[in-house]
């Protein structure tokens, strides 16, 4: 069939099963924009900022494991997506961003708002296209929706000149796509596989190293299989959280720069990592001339580049975490699981000189009983999400997850601003849950105008607001290695957030007893309403424990015993 | 090969398509990698483009670039050369005053000749290894060299 190039957009997003779009129209988009007014193939939801609309899509693609889909116009509308680009690069987070340019004509005329997109996302994207005939989208949409999806995921930019989205061509999306230089190898090589599994077999102390790559590859089940199956204790990291439940016994915890010292002084005393889908990020090894020293590395990874980039794996295994863990699981009856037993009676001995914990205020909210109150009043009822910084780190250690996708937040960049449009893509992708977002007093402002959407759209994200009137995280490192000089981070001077949040049609609540939270929580939840819960806390309270950014994992930064302080 | 910093030069075939150099050149400025030199030209009678990449590093960070480069969409082959034949070119202007026979017989010990006379200044051409373009250009400095110019290193693994 003969149609334009913007109609082309809207049935292969159709076509790929697309149900859901956020974005954010202009001038070089308007073609495409035209299209989607006629259609009823998917939902629209407009967001109040293009960064926003990459933000919704990132969130409703980790809730829902499908491909996020994001539009926005040329020039500055691309430029505040950029942001989007870059996190959702560093999480592997499968995304298609379309977004419009100035006519081939004026493409490097300086144009009324043209700016060259596919120069600023090459290094944050995995792959980019600008489609200078029609002839080319349906090829071109097909590849970005399998590109973005396969391999190891990752946000794919298609930009499309107007006059192209109004160009008439004959449309056929039934394509072989023929990607000869693109085939990623996800089964993993067997004899490896069986050289790791006789390495698990032998070893006194092995530990699991949980990535987020798990998460990606759906394969949480199966690893939660192979570790009962093994009996061999777990480590997770930050992007890993939920892989296991809260309760599986043989979780230690998240491990990391605010990893439990559990976790910590497993991965320094173990003799052989097994790593599914972890980098070995910088905040996970600390130094690492010092991580893990006596441990030997089996890498499962889908992505060759990340393995042996940081440590050296004895074992790499390229491939599909869910492959090789089924793979793994097929050979798990020669290992015998009772063999760890003094390994794992080693690390809940750790685990009882220093547990995960925080010390009670009679007087003050203490920021991580507001999170480990919403685990007891919602836990598995509600997905939750986070902007970035000290609320963020709480999350990841006192929320108690009992599944995969459960957590979202930014982890490879860390963006400030990324929880509230996150959470309502989480929202729209998976309403049956509450959708949750612990933020900051800092972190909220920065895209606070989603307000304004989630009012409008329905999208009911509680937001729940650690207020301590500081950025807390920065505040902290200029506590611990700045002899407390808190330049720029004080934020004493702050909008009430309960008028914010009723100027745009939601409903605000100022906290400052435990049982006000209680009260607020429950209110929010049975009104279903865009939320803002302002919860004054403890205004110096520290993540801890912490691994100073360098240092190595056994040597944390502990809380002090109660009777130290 | 296990010397740390040492010249490495790798072959990088890629898809014909717009933009690819940059997507290559980006991915070394973007990781902090380092190109001494660069040649790119279609491989005849195909839809592939091949680039030689004259490098510094480690065994390590070439691991690295060689799976850097590989993720990349349009790159079909990435290799290190070992054992290779390697060749570049320098264009060298002189004077037409200067010693033009000395200057002869010394291009021709370096696959070279007089490839342009002019009025008043000659051009020679030489091919060679770099390390031997580099002795050339050397021993050419007594004859006052005008101007200058020498290719990237093209490659073949023997």
């Amino acid at each position: 069939m003969q149609i334009s190039g913007a109609q082309m957009v809207i049935e292969a997003l159709i076509a790929e099963g697309v149900d859901t779009v956020f974005g954010y129209p202009g001038g070089a988009i308007m073609n495409v924009y035209d299209e989607i007014y006629k259609q009823d193939g998917f939902q629209h939801i407009l967001t109040r900022h293009e960064q926003a609309a990459v933000h919704a899509a990132e969130g409703y693609s980790k809730a829902s494991g499908k491909v996020g889909v994001a539009m926005i116009t040329s020039g500055p509308g691309f430029t505040n997506a950029v942001t989007g680009l870059a996190d959702a690069y560093m999480d592997s987070i499968p995304l298609v961003v379309i977004s419009g340019q100035v006519p081939m004509s004026l493409i490097g005329t300086d144009a009324f708002q043209e700016i060259d997109a596919v120069g600023i996302s090459r290094s944050c994207t995995k792959h980019n296209y600008l489609v200078t005939d029609a002839k080319d989208l349906p090829r071109v949409l097909k590849e970005a929706f399998y590109i973005a999806a396969s391999g190891r995921p990752g946000p794919v930019h298609v930009d499309i000149p107007k006059d192209v989205t109004a160009q008439i061509e004959e449309f056929n999306y039934d394509i072989e796509l023929d990607l000869e230089t693109y085939k990623p190898n996800v089964k993993g090589n067997p004899r490896q596989i069986k050289k790791a599994m006789e390495a698990i077999a032998e070893a006194k102390r092995p530990l699991f190293y949980l990535g987020g790559g798990i998460i990606n590859s759906n394969a949480a089940y199966e690893v939660r299989d192979l570790i009962h199956k093994t009996q061999i204790p777990a480590v997770e990291t930050f992007m890993a959280r939920g892989t296991l439940s809260h309760d599986d016994k043989y979780l230690i915890g998240m491990l990391g720069m605010h990893g439990s010292y559990a976790s910590n002084m497993a991965m320094s005393e173990t003799d052989l990592i097994i790593a599914l889908g972890a980098r070995f990020d910088d905040r996970v090894t600390g130094k690492l001339s010092e991580f893990a020293k006596n441990a030997g590395v089996i890498h499962v990874d889908i992505d060759p580049a990340s393995i042996s980039k940081l440590v050296n794996a004895d074992y790499p295994i390229v491939g599909d975490v869910k492959n090789v863990v089924n793979e793994m699981l097929a050979q798990a009856d020669s290992i015998d699981g009772s063999r760890y037993e003094s390994w794992r009676e080693t690390i809940e001995n750790f685990n009882a000189l220093h547990p995960l914990t925080f010390h009670e205020d009679s007087e003050r909210i203490k920021p991580q009983w507001v999170i480990q109150r919403v685990g007891e009043i919602l836990g598995d009822d509600a997905n939750i999400s986070t902007d970035v910084g000290q609320h963020q780190m709480w999350s990841a250690q006192f929320y108690p997850f009992t599944r995969p996708r459960q957590f979202i937040s930014s982890g490879g960049l860390g963006t400030m601003g990324f929880g509230f449009p996150a959470a309502m893509g989480v929202k729209s992708a998976s309403p049956e849950k509450v959708s949750v977002n612990f933020t900051g007093d800092g972190s909220i402002l920065m895209n606070v105008q989603e307000l304004m959407t989630a009012v409008e759209k329905k999208l009911p994200v509680i937001n729940i607001i650690l207020n301590n009137n500081f950025l807390g995280m920065v505040r902290q490192w200029q506590t611990l290695f700045y002899d407390k000089r808190h330049s720029e981070t004080d934020l004493s001077m702050q909008p009430d957030f309960v008028k914010l949040a009723e100027a745009f049609g939601g409903v605000g609540y100022r906290v400052t007893t435990k049982e006000e939270f209680d009260a607020a929580l429950k209110d929010a939840v049975e009104k279903n309403v865009v939320a803002f819960i302002d919860v004054v806390v403890e205004r110096f309270e520290n993540v801890l424990p912490m691994v100073p950014a360098g240092g190595s994992l056994f040597n944390m930064m502990l809380l002090e015993k109660k009777e130290d302080k | 090969m296990t010397t740390d910093n040492a010249r490495r030069v790798i072959s990088v075939i890629v898809v014909n398509e717009a933009s690819v150099l940059s997507r290559i050149t980006d991915l070394f400025s973007g990781r902090g990698y380092n190109i001494t030199s660069l040649t790119v030209a279609p491989i005849p009678d195909t839809k592939y483009s091949r680039l030689t990449i004259a490098t510094l590093g480690s065994v390590k960070i070439m691991e690295q670039i060689t799976k850097q480069l590989h993720k990349l969409i349009p790159v079909l082959r990435v290799y290190e050369h070992e054992d290779m034949v390697e060749k570049e070119m320098a264009l060298v202007k002189f004077d037409i005053t200067e010693n033009l026979s000395d200057i002869n017989t010394i291009c021709e010990a370096y696959n070279g000749k007089i490839v342009n006379a002019g009025e008043s200044t000659v051009i020679v051409m030489v091919a060679d290894e770099p390390k031997r373009i580099d002795n050339f250009l050397n021993s050419m400095k007594r004859y006052n060299p005008k101007e200058i110019v020498r290719s990237g290193a093209v490659a073949l693994e023997r």
